[in-house]
């Protein structure tokens, strides 16, 4: 077997593996299978870029999505109902405008793809194209890179941020509670909070009343 | 191989992605969703790199900034998903009627 033809096999294998498991991610009992499945569909995109030359951007993508599919999983088990897929399940709302949505989506990509008049003008075979991107993050594109870096660290403390119990001010919480229309509920994480910050939310309560 | 086929495939995974964002009641299935679309993305931004950028290497920077995408849209995901879990007991998105006041 001559190396286009393997390729072009191999391309078939991952392309049709990807879309397969894309697609089984929204049918999958388990939520934990679906983030299984959805690593497989990656991992599949991950070999086209490989078969393409593209070697450093398949493997970091197969490393990224290791680990998150991973932190998905220990969500799926800590939040999800069901973890363990033992019962079918469908949790779909909107069903029929989501598949013709989706379907329109694809058609228009795929007719933007098929008749759309793109430059050719393919990689080198002898391209070295991992040396060459490593200059290019570390030299002339090395402001994006440091902004691609940057914008994940505040990233990072945003996230901490919104899921950190406790806030500078109190509960982190305190400002995004409904409010509660039984008086009862006014001393709702008072604890961290000084009495006089709880004063503009008993307010709000009282608002509330007045209105039912 | 050819770039139609690469994006023809990269439309499918974007279809589903987009299908996926629409009709799934749970948060993380919904970022799961969105995670697919990325994922087409960045299958066309490397099969444009490898068809018709002539293997510049400023065309594989656009995959990474996806990569950045993808990872910031996952860590804000997860913490949103905490925070909402945390505050209403939320999970899927009917139970977040109260947002259309």
């Amino acid at each position: 077997m001559n190396a286009p033809l393997l390729a072009d096999v191999l391309f078939w294998l991952f392309a049709a593996g990807s879309v397969l498991s894309a697609w089984r991610v929204f049918r999958a009992d388990s939520m934990m299978r679906a983030a299984y499945w959805l690593f497989a569909s990656f991992v599949g995109v991950a070999g086209i870029f490989l078969l393409l030359g593209a070697e450093f951007l398949g493997f970091i993508l197969i490393l990224m999505m290791a680990g998150e599919m991973t932190i998905m999983v220990v969500f799926m088990v800590m939040f999800m109902m069901n973890p363990a897929g033992l019962n079918p399940m469908t949790m779909v709302h909107q069903h029929r405008t989501s598949i013709a949505v989706g379907v329109l989506a694809f058609l228009g990509l795929a007719a933007l793809a098929l008749f759309a008049d793109f430059p050719a003008a393919p990689v080198a075979d002898t391209s070295r194209a991992t040396a060459e991107l490593g200059t290019e993050l570390l030299g002339g594109s090395m402001l994006v890179f440091q902004t691609a870096g940057v914008t994940l660290l505040s990233t990072m403390i945003g996230a901490i941020a919104l899921a950190s119990v406790r806030g500078r001010y109190g509960d982190a919480e305190a400002g995004s509670t409904e409010p509660q229309i039984a008086p009862e509920g006014v001393g709702r994480g008072s604890h961290a909070m000084p009495a006089a910050k709880e004063e503009p939310e008993m307010d709000e309560h009282h608002g509330h009343l007045g209105h039912g | 191989m050819s770039l139609e086929a690469l994006l023809v495939v990269s439309a499918v995974l974007f279809g589903v992605g987009v299908y996926g964002a629409l009709s799934q009641q749970s948060f993380v299935m919904i970022m799961m969703g969105i995670e697919l679309m990325l994922n087409g993305a960045m299958l066309a931004a490397g099969a444009f790199w490898a068809y018709t950028a002539a293997g510049q290497p400023k065309a594989q920077m656009l995959v990474v900034v996806l990569f950045t995408v993808m990872a910031v849209e996952a860590a804000i995901g997860f913490a949103l998903v905490i925070n909402i879990y945390r505050v209403r007991k939320a999970d899927i998105t009917e139970k977040l009627k109260k947002l259309k006041g």
